[in-house]
């Protein structure tokens, strides 16, 4: 009787991939290349520096735009404060490319009803998004105005169902050295994430904005993007970019410019000509473009001009001692 | 040519070399000015480029004396003068800069009594007067053997411009480090071969 040995590497019919399958491989393939050149491409583009931010769509909220006369693009976009990526202004339009804002995803948790990890798109998902011109004051008594595109924070933060013991809510950027060359540096004296955090009713304030673009298009990597916070009555460096954590705390967080030098950067720091950093006067600012030879400068205004909307939040707090 | 003709052209070659050298970061300044180059805040970083452009011919200066030993070659001296009245000069648009471009001739003197830092870097320049001053070969001459105590003052004006310029750091030291640690290093030097006393301004050197 013959017996018929099958060698190791013979299949049975049964294994036998259909040539349907077979034939819809081919396309997923070619498929997936032709994608993955789509993807490839921005970042290709990107190492090369040239922008790679795409247009949205929103409506105007004029009710919350200045009609001051808007920092140009250029400025707004090769002049930041983004230590994540070096200290000087010029570095994070140099080297911001090298983070990679997509798939981009934030994690909610404490007091709230809805913690989670959510894709950047679910938690924008529901909302319109609106332009709002703010003047922008940093701590280093320069200021800008800027288009801003985004949404109300409260209306995200209403969506997450803070419950009653969420006193604060707490911000933190991307800590990834890989991406970030500034958190690479060895004398650093930051404890990276960057962390930010407003009172509850600060945040819910309409002035606070999430902003995902700006001048109409989605937000440069160097000025935050995907997603950063807006809250013009407060020095820039409350504004906390590309954000990966949003926690609802009942005490009051660390900041990270409160712990590096609490005697120079408060919890609040709201926009204040009264009260002086120690190292230099926080009076007057220099309206961005400056001049060469004659500063550009102009009078600090008490929450940076938001008086009306927010000076109730503060009532009878003592902002000298409250910076 | 005379040996000596020869040796005088090579010299004043080398000073001109050495002139457009240290004028170099003022040329680069400027073209960055006119081409619209510096950015949209140009009264800091103007002020910022200047500083750090003193500082460095401030370093600079202090290299010399170390390459003479080195090198056994006694002409890297006639470039000490020069390199150290560059250091002045720049110090001198970077505190002009400061006053009009930042400060706005305001507040001067709320500025200097309560900001540290700004009185450290006004110590610096202002111990660099002095040195500048009776840095020709008139007053070398007229001061004999107290112009050397008094010029070890740039060891003073250096320590100083360095705080001055770390007290300015908001986080990452890196760049203020990478200074200190050249500086440390040329002071270091001295204090091995001339012994500590040898940093000590004002102090009458041994005949």
């Amino acid at each position: 009787m013959l017996i018929k040995r099958r060698p190791s590497w013979s299949l049975p019919e049964s294994e036998v991939t259909p040539r349907s399958v077979y034939l819809n491989r081919r396309k997923f393939m070619t498929g997936a290349i032709a994608s993955a050149a789509a993807l490839a491409a921005p970042g290709l583009l990107r190492a090369g520096g040239s922008p790679t931010t795409t247009p949205l769509t929103f409506r105007e909220a004029p009710e919350y735009s200045t009609d001051e006369k808007k920092t140009p693009f250029d400025a707004v976009a090769k002049y930041n404060n983004f230590y994540e990526f070096g200290t000087g202004k010029g570095d994070p339009a140099k080297y911001a490319h090298e983070m990679s804002v997509d798939p981009w995803s934030v994690e909610v948790d404490g007091e709230c009803a809805r913690p989670g990890r959510y894709a950047l798109e679910d938690l924008l998902k529901p909302h319109d998004y609106e332009e709002r011109i703010y003047r922008l004051r940093c701590v280093e008594a320069w200021s800008m105005v800027i288009p801003w595109v985004g949404v109300p924070l409260a209306t995200v933060l209403s969506r997450l169902e803070p419950n009653s013991r969420a006193k604060y809510v707490y911000f933190e950027t991307l800590h990834d050295p890989k991406q970030m060359r500034g958190q690479r540096s060895l004398f650093s004296t930051i404890d990276w994430p960057y962390r930010e955090g407003l009172r509850m009713d600060e945040a819910m304030n309409e002035l606070s904005f999430l902003a995902i673009g700006l001048y109409g298009e989605t937000l440069p990597n160097q000025n935050g993007a995907p997603i950063r916070l807006v809250v013009p009555w407060k020095y820039g460096f409350k504004s906390i970019k590309s954000i990966v954590r949003i926690r609802f705390l009942e005490e009051q967080p660390k900041t990270t410019w409160e712990l590096l030098a609490p005697s120079e950067y408060g919890f609040y720091a709201n926009v204040n000509p009264e009260v002086d950093h120690p190292r230099w006067s926080q009076k007057r600012e220099r309206r961005l473009p400056s001049g060469v030879l004659r500063p550009n400068w102009m009078e600090t205004r008490m929450f940076n001009g938001y008086e009306e909307q927010v000076a109730h939040l503060y009532k009878g707090m003592d902002l000298a001692k409250f910076y | 040519m005379l040996p000596a003709a020869e040796r005088m052209v090579s010299s004043v070659v080398a000073k001109v070399i050495v002139f457009c050298v240290a004028l170099m970061p003022l040329i680069w300044l400027v073209t960055d000015v006119v081409l619209g180059r510096i950015g949209p805040d140009p009264g800091q970083e103007i002020t910022e480029r200047l500083g750090i452009a003193a500082f460095q011919l401030l370093l600079v200066t202090l290299l010399i004396t170390p390459l003479k030993k080195m090198t056994g070659w006694p002409g890297w001296l006639r470039h000490r003068r020069m390199l150290g009245l560059f250091a002045f000069f720049y110090a001198v648009l970077h505190v002009f800069a400061f006053l009009q471009l930042i400060l706005g001739w305001g507040d001067l003197w709320a500025t200097f009594t309560r900001r540290p830092y700004i009185a450290l870097g006004a110590v610096a320049f202002l111990l660099m007067i002095p040195l500048a001053l009776t840095s020709t070969k008139a007053m070398m001459k007229r001061m004999g053997r107290r112009w050397k105590p008094v010029h070890r003052l740039i060891y003073l004006s250096a320590v100083f411009a360095w705080l001055h310029f770390l007290w300015q750091a908001r986080s990452d030291v890196t760049e203020m480090v990478v200074y200190g640690l050249l500086l440390l290093a040329l002071l270091f030097i001295r204090a091995y071969w001339f012994g500590v006393s040898s940093l000590v301004p004002l102090r009458k050197s041994r005949a």
